[in-house]
């Protein structure tokens, strides 16, 4: 460069990024919650794409293989027309794996958001209320928490009568203290912070200052318990399939009703207990691992 | 209190040099605050369900004081003596025991929300962590903005240019109003938090330790920028710290506490030069000496100081008290609490023997103190 000459260097003005923006590229930047995106991907991808996906109708019973001796009864195993082999009745395999996707999806999250606003709106009293309220809503969620949580499902499913918006009910209920403790530990944390003081003193309304100050800011665990519990949610829902609590109508491909199902034959016909155990297997560990990710990007004392 | 309204969608510049010159001049030496018998009393909870009271912390224990418009009053004392309660307290920001506090003669703890709402935009804050005291989720503009926000400044054009301005006064580059707070430095922080104590154009504003989280470098920085705001726009001031220096610097008075209770109240250099309570004597005595060749007594406090959960009876500097001591341990500083007393001049001494702290008292008994580092 000449001398005299300045170098002038424009710099673009940095978009400024809030602390969202910043988790997000955390999130990006995490190879096992990348794994996380895939898996969940596949899994919520079949279950919207299912009637394009699945070559036949999950509930119909399809003709046993051409070479299978007459009077012969299923399972067939895999080939090229059932790619998953056929069940008892004859059903496809493969249709009833990528249809059930759409059932634990629509009962995982259906569970997890009816229990995220269940406990939310139980944690948020708690911890904006605070006193007596607080003590009798923790002591009512202390008792469900002392539960396990599938046994408590069973004994809602078994009361409610079996069906899909019950095992939606039972999962709910069993996550939802969960979710009211979080919230009224992280409203209580930030009750008397500064900033909510700050901006107490200027004079902002209680209800603004419930919803611009405090939940924002105890949110974040509750993003990560939501997602790790639709990990087992999915799970759980499959457990009430399996111990026969699952949907009364048994042309339903239920992951875990078909696991099931196919017990007596674990020995002559695998590939029915493997394909709904792993695409189980898939779509929980895929939000554990997002949320395990989304747990490390959010948490600011984790920041580098 | 300043009676102007937002809501008319009128814009009233909130900072303006002839309304904070009558301030400063019209209004000065009068009362803006007065505390009476502020008390702050944490519960300890106990039993089983964790609802039975079985005893309470006395952050605050019957405190009273008034600031006079215009001045900074200086408020110091040990961590846990009660100072950034009190602080919080007198602005309704947590919630009293019991007392008063009268602002302009109105009773602020009687006030409904809607009267409390107009009362807040005269008393503002500053707190001591520049890291806790912002939003992390909210932009500068928001943070600065919301109090105009919430008092009717509506108009979204007019309150980014409130808050530029503001921004600019506070010295902080006014571009920097769409960032985030963890985008700043602790002293930036707390140019954007006095930024939000200012939007409201209040006559009061408390500080609460403003500089002790900052570097030392840019402790003066923000010290100066306070000392301007308030001649420029006629603030009255608590400052509240533990740095003594620093108190002196800035405080027209001050306010000496130990243990929920004042024990002395003086303008600033009566105060420093001649502390008529032996708790303040030690206090000062403790105030590092920057030149080494110059030897000084210090008066080191035996012990620690006592829970405020269950202070001692009487006087409550007793336990620790170096001039109880030689003056043989009389009884009446265990049985009788001290009134808070004027001992000529306005000075407030909370001692019985407040007249015994003499310069040679205290020279014998630094005497006495051996070894002592230093001496």
């Amino acid at each position: 460069m000449a001398s005299g000459t300045v170098a002038v260097v424009r710099v673009a003005p940095r978009a400024s990024r809030g602390l969202w923006g910043d988790a997000w590229r955390r999130l990006l930047r995490n190879r096992p919650a990348l794994l996380g995106f895939v898996f969940i991907g596949v899994f919520v991808g079949t279950a919207v794409f299912a009637p394009l996906l699945a070559p036949h109708d999950p509930g119909a019973l399809y003709p046993p293989p051409p070479d299978a001796s007459s009077g012969a009864t299923g399972p067939y195993p895999p080939r090229p027309e059932h790619l998953m082999g056929q069940d008892l009745q004859g059903r496809d395999e493969f249709t009833r794996v990528v249809y059930g996707a759409r059932i634990s999806l629509l009962v995982g999250l259906g569970s997890v958001i009816f229990g995220v606003i269940i406990g939310g709106f139980v944690g948020a009293i708690a911890g904006a209320a605070g006193g007596r309220a607080d003590n009798v809503l923790m002591r009512v969620v202390d008792v469900l928490l002392a539960i396990p949580g599938i046994l408590l499902a069973i004994g809602i499913v078994a009361w409610l009568d079996r069906g899909l918006p019950q095992i939606t009910i039972a999962v709910a209920v069993t996550n939802a203290p969960i979710f009211a403790r979080l919230l009224r530990g992280g409203l209580l944390a930030i009750r008397e912070s500064d900033y909510v003081l700050a901006a107490r003193s200027v004079g902002v309304p209680t209800r603004r200052l419930l919803l611009r100050h405090m939940l924002p800011n105890s949110l974040t665990p509750i993003i990560v318990a939501a997602t790790l519990a639709l990990a087992t949610a999915i799970i759980d829902v499959a457990g009430l399939g399996f111990l026969g609590l699952g949907p009364p109508d048994p042309r339903t491909p239920e992951w875990g009703t078909m696991l099931t199902d196919s017990t007596k034959f674990l020995r002559a016909a695998p590939y029915l207990i493997f394909f709904p155990g792993l695409a189980i297997v898939i779509s929980a560990v895929g939000f554990n691992l997002l949320g395990d990710g989304l747990r490390e990007s959010l948490d600011p004392r984790l920041k580098k | 209190m300043s009676g102007q309204t937002w809501a008319d969608g009128a814009a009233i510049e909130p900072i303006e040099a002839s309304a904070s010159l009558v301030r400063a001049n019209g209004g000065a030496g009068r009362v803006l605050l007065r505390a009476e018998h502020v008390v702050k009393h944490f519960p300890i909870r106990g039993g089983l369900l964790g609802v039975t009271t079985i005893g309470a912390v006395r952050a605050v224990d019957d405190v009273s004081f008034e600031v006079r418009r215009g001045e900074t009053l200086g408020l110091v004392g040990e961590s846990g003596c009660g100072k950034t309660t009190l602080g919080k307290v007198i602005l309704r920001l947590i919630p009293a025991t019991s007392g008063q506090v009268y602002v302009d003669d109105r009773p602020l703890f009687d006030l409904n929300a809607t009267q409390l709402k107009e009362a807040r935009r005269d008393l503002q804050v500053v707190f001591q962590d520049p890291y806790a005291s912002l939003n992390p989720r909210m932009t500068v503009g928001e943070i600065v903005g919301e109090g105009p926000l919430v008092h009717g400044l509506t108009d979204k054009a007019k309150r980014e240019e409130l808050v530029r301005e503001l921004l600019a006064k506070v010295g902080l580059n006014q571009s920097h109003i769409h960032r985030y707070p963890h985008e700043f430095s602790g002293g930036q922080r707390q140019r954007i938090g006095i930024a939000r104590a200012l939007a409201l154009n209040p006559e009061f504003i408390v500080c609460d330790e403003p500089v002790s989280a900052l570097d030392v470098s840019i402790q003066s920085q923000v010290l100066n920028l306070l000392d301007d705001l308030q001649q420029e726009l006629g603030l009255t001031y608590l400052f509240i710290a533990h740095n003594l220096a620093v108190v002196e610097h800035i405080s027209d008075r001050v306010g000496v506490m130990y243990l929920g209770k004042l024990v002395e109240l003086a303008d600033v250099d009566p105060l420093y030069a001649a502390p008529k309570h032996p708790y303040t004597v030690a206090l000062l005595s403790a105030v590092p000496e920057p030149d080494p060749r110059r030897r000084k007594k210090r008066l080191v406090l035996k012990g620690d100081v006592p829970s405020p959960a269950a202070p001692p009876e009487g006087c409550r500097f007793n336990t620790r008290c170096w001039l109880r001591e030689q003056l043989g341990n009389p009884e009446r500083c265990e049985t009788e609490e001290p009134v808070f007393r004027d001992v000529g001049a306005g000075h407030l001494v909370a001692c019985h023997f407040s007249e015994e702290v003499t310069p040679q008292a205290i020279a014998s008994a630094a005497e006495r103190q051996l070894p002592v580092i230093g001496a």
